[in-house]
């Protein structure tokens, strides 16, 4: 038996081991490569070469699938926002923010009278107050009252600001309600609708960068931005993650999850 | 000649060790998610629970049966004490080492990256030390394995290799080769992103190389258990193997065509051509062959029992089998469950159907059925049938064996089965918690609660198969005699050269697995721009 040579042409084994395998590679190849690709519906190959490369996964750049990229209808928001930006700032950005917040007070401080369409942004993260007041400055987010106030402002004046009312401590709500529970779209989400739970970015569960705080806003406030969100009317979420996600809430949802956080103290 | 009783008796305890814990991580994740559970779990809590459960039955306990069964293999097969104790010993060391130093940083919470690794998550380095020493450690086993069979053929030149030996060298060919795939994707993508050299990660790269490991892997679990239904089933039926060479042939098929189908695994993944898709699931549909004839063999060589027992007529001799024998229980169970499992595996591996099912509890159940039930109750098996010869000591507990082989079939069917229908259903996989007062999700509460309840007879199960075994250290000293491995009906006296060694298969292994892998890697290797930043588990909270 020793004497057999195994890697040989003459070894019925070695033609069977090899030529079986060779010959399924090959089939599968043909079918994989040039068959299945052309019985496409959708397919459109310059040639077969194309076709192959297609099956074989090579890249292409999208002007070779769909043509030109389609630019947006709107304006739609610029901000990087890196996980670290913004996170320390000095004292003086802090004071200067102070004093070019004397023109904010009246309707975002905590001692805002009957303010309720306005958010209370003392103690917001400075990332998420950055990022509006640039959204508004650009244009990828518009409100008659508050966009003619974010053009005048520089680079400088945003970062101050934003440093000012994260350095600012969170003042309570006034419509505190311990006994209201938190709805399921609050905790849970909804995941066959596959909309993530408001707390897992919003809190209290957990805070993504560029996501305000909620506790304590008002409940009309949060329910406009909700139902601003589903009809497109605002539309600076970067990636359309709000937008997408207020498509599919029920108009109960948002009064619901609204009057929690705005019951949260 | 079993020599070396205790190297082998250390494998197996410390693998059903491993085995019982992760047990019961199982269970307490399965009730946790279910809606017997009125609070939702600590998400955070249920994810390191998944990633032990998954690393110690994944990497762990299969891979201390295949060494510790293989060493005893070694010694009764080739009838001569194993060469290289020293580096066994070493190995197994380093298993140990290897287990304890992954299972730290996961307890910690410092590693919940799930024993899929999934990058670009990225945890403790230690973990994937841990995870690399248990490879390592598996390895030298790999070439003791090989210096073994060589050894014994210098010696015995012109004689067949032993069918057990055959079939032990072929699932160590297999593990050292796909191995390869999990070992660089851990080495040269991840652990330097986990020592802070890089901070950024190919993920699409990274899947590619662990789909190589992902599938043969599940072959090399499963290489104990065929070996035992080849080459222990017939004997303690009081049968013969119907066929030595279909047994080789089996092996063989296992060795070439595990290897190149990984990317069934990537299906829904962008980054592999479907051309590439297309050919491993083919080649997939190729791994159904050694399973075939491996149920036409023991079938036939069960019927060799039945007969010689005296059964007749064309079924009369399924009735004439020894079903009080816990080893028959074992494999008819074994059959049943690896049916119902491959059945459920033909549609994951086809491109079409894998698309209604992929990424839901389908999976989980498809997995647990093949390796938690048709595997793992053969391991049992192989236990109950070696430790005698281990111990010293009888082993006769014929009810206590019979009552959890039963309880662990009817366990895995009642636990697997309700997770395939709630698949069908769409219910995602790796969940921690599902809001069942939801009306599209309260109908799979039922089959989420059955599951939960399959699990508790597992976890019986196990406790009674370690105190069966427990008892065999207690019980009076017999001699159990020399140990054999079935006899075929035909014994080779000679067998051709291609059945008598893996030079050929291993290079057609090694051949196949570049020509529908070579392209898909390299060209995740060339692309630019295909690294996104990791995201560190467990640090900064």
């Amino acid at each position: 038996m020793s004497s057999e040579r195994l890697f040989s042409w003459r070894n019925p084994w070695f033609v069977a081991g090899v030529g079986a395998p060779a010959v399924l590679v090959v089939a599968s190849l043909i079918v994989g490569f040039a068959v299945l690709p052309y019985s496409e519906p959708n397919a459109r190959f310059s040639g077969i070469w194309d076709a192959i490369c297609s099956a074989a996964g090579v890249p292409r750049t999208p002007q070779q699938t769909q043509g030109a990229p389609v630019a947006p209808g709107v304006a739609t928001s610029k901000v990087v926002l890196p996980a670290e930006s913004l996170a320390s700032a000095d004292s003086r950005a802090v004071g200067r923010g102070a004093t070019l917040a004397m023109q904010c007070a009246i309707c975002h401080g905590s001692n805002r009278q009957g303010q309720v369409d306005t958010p209370n942004l003392e103690g917001q993260p400075a990332v998420s107050v950055y990022k509006e007041l640039r959204d508004f400055k650009s244009g990828a987010r518009t409100n008659a009252v508050m966009s003619p106030f974010a053009v005048k402002l520089d680079e400088q004046d945003m970062v101050d600001l934003a440093s000012y009312y994260s350095y600012m401590p969170r003042q309570p709500g006034t419509q505190a309600d311990a006994a209201v529970a938190a709805p399921a779209i609050v905790t849970r989400g909804a995941a066959m609708r596959n909309i993530p739970a408001c707390s897992s970015c919003h809190g209290p569960v957990e805070f993504k960068a560029g996501s305000p705080w909620l506790e304590g806003q008002s409940a009309l406030y949060l329910k406009a931005q909700l139902e601003a969100f589903a009809s497109g009317a605002r539309h600076n979420d970067i990636g359309e993650q709000m937008r997408n996600i207020a498509r599919r809430m029920t108009t109960a949802e948002m009064a619901e999850a609204g009057a929690y956080y705005a019951s949260r103290p | 000649m079993l020599t070396d009783k205790r190297l082998v008796l250390a494998h197996f305890w410390l693998a059903f060790a491993v085995f019982g814990l992760a047990l019961l991580l199982g269970e307490w994740q399965m009730f946790v998610r279910s809606p017997l559970n009125p609070w939702p779990p600590n998400s955070e809590l249920y994810y390191r629970s998944v990633t032990a459960h998954g690393s110690a039955m994944a990497y762990v306990f299969p891979t201390l049966i295949a060494m510790g069964f293989g060493y005893a293999i070694t010694e009764i097969a080739l009838q001569r004490p194993l060469i290289g104790r020293r580096w066994a010993w070493a190995g197994f060391a380093l298993v140990a080492v290897g287990a304890v130093t992954a299972m730290l940083p996961v307890s910690l919470g410092r590693a919940t990256v799930l024993y899929t690794f999934y990058p670009p998550m990225v945890g403790s380095p230690f973990f994937y030390i841990g995870v690399v020493l248990v490879v390592v450690g598996s390895w030298i086993w790999v070439a003791l394995m090989a210096i073994n069979m060589a050894s014994w053929k210098r010696a015995n030149p012109g004689k067949p290799v032993p069918l057990a030996m055959f079939a032990n060298v072929a699932g160590a060919c297999l593990w050292g080769w796909t191995a390869v795939g999990a070992a660089v994707e851990v080495i040269v993508l991840i652990l330097p992103v986990a020592l802070g050299l890089r901070s950024t990660i190919d993920a699409g790269l990274s899947r590619i190389l662990f789909s190589w490991t992902l599938h043969a892997i599940v072959y090399f679990w499963l290489m104990p258990t065929y070996i035992a239904y080849y080459t222990i089933f017939p004997r303690a039926i009081g049968g013969r193997l119907y066929s030595d060479a279909m047994g080789r042939i089996a092996f063989i098929l296992f060795v070439v065509v595990s290897m190149p189908i990984g990317v069934h695994h990537l299906f829904a993944d962008p980054q592999v051509g479907a051309g590439f898709k297309f050919l491993q699931s083919v080649f997939t549909a190729m791994v159904a062959l050694p399973t075939l004839l491996t149920v036409f063999t023991i079938c036939a060589s069960a019927e060799i029992a039945g007969r010689l027992r005296g059964g007749k007529g064309p079924f009369g001799w399924i009735a004439a089998l020894p079903w009080h024998n816990p080893m028959m229980l074992a494999v008819a169970f074994s059959f049943v469950m690896l049916g119902f499992g491959g059945a459920g595996g033909l549609i994951n591996m086809s491109y079409q159907l894998d698309a209604s099912i992929h990424n839901t509890q389908w999976i989980t159940g498809h997995f647990h059925l093949i390796f938690a039930g048709a595997i793992v109750i053969m391991y049992f098996a192989i236990a109950y049938d070696l430790w005698p010869h281990l111990t010293g000591r009888r082993l006769d507990d014929g009810r206590l064996m019979k009552v959890q082989l039963w309880l662990w079939f009817v366990g895995m069917i009642v636990t697997t089965f309700p997770w395939h229908y709630v698949g069908i259903l769409g219910m995602p996989r790796r969940m921690a918690s599902y809001d069942y007062a939801n009306a599209a999700i309260a109908p799979q509460a039922l089959s989420v609660s059955l599951s939960a309840f399959g699990g508790l007879m597992l976890v019986v199960s196990g406790c009674l198969f370690v105190a069966v075994l427990i008892r065999g250290h207690c019980a009076a000293r017999i001699d159990p005699g020399a140990y054999r491995f079935s006899e075929a009906a035909h014994p080779p006296a000679r067998v051709p050269a291609a059945l008598n060694g893996f030079g050929l298969w291993v290079a057609l292994m090694v051949g196949l697995s570049v020509v529908n892998y070579g392209y898909p890697i390299a060209q995740a290797i060339a692309l630019e721009g295909t690294a996104v930043p990791a995201v560190h588990v467990g640090s900064g909270r």
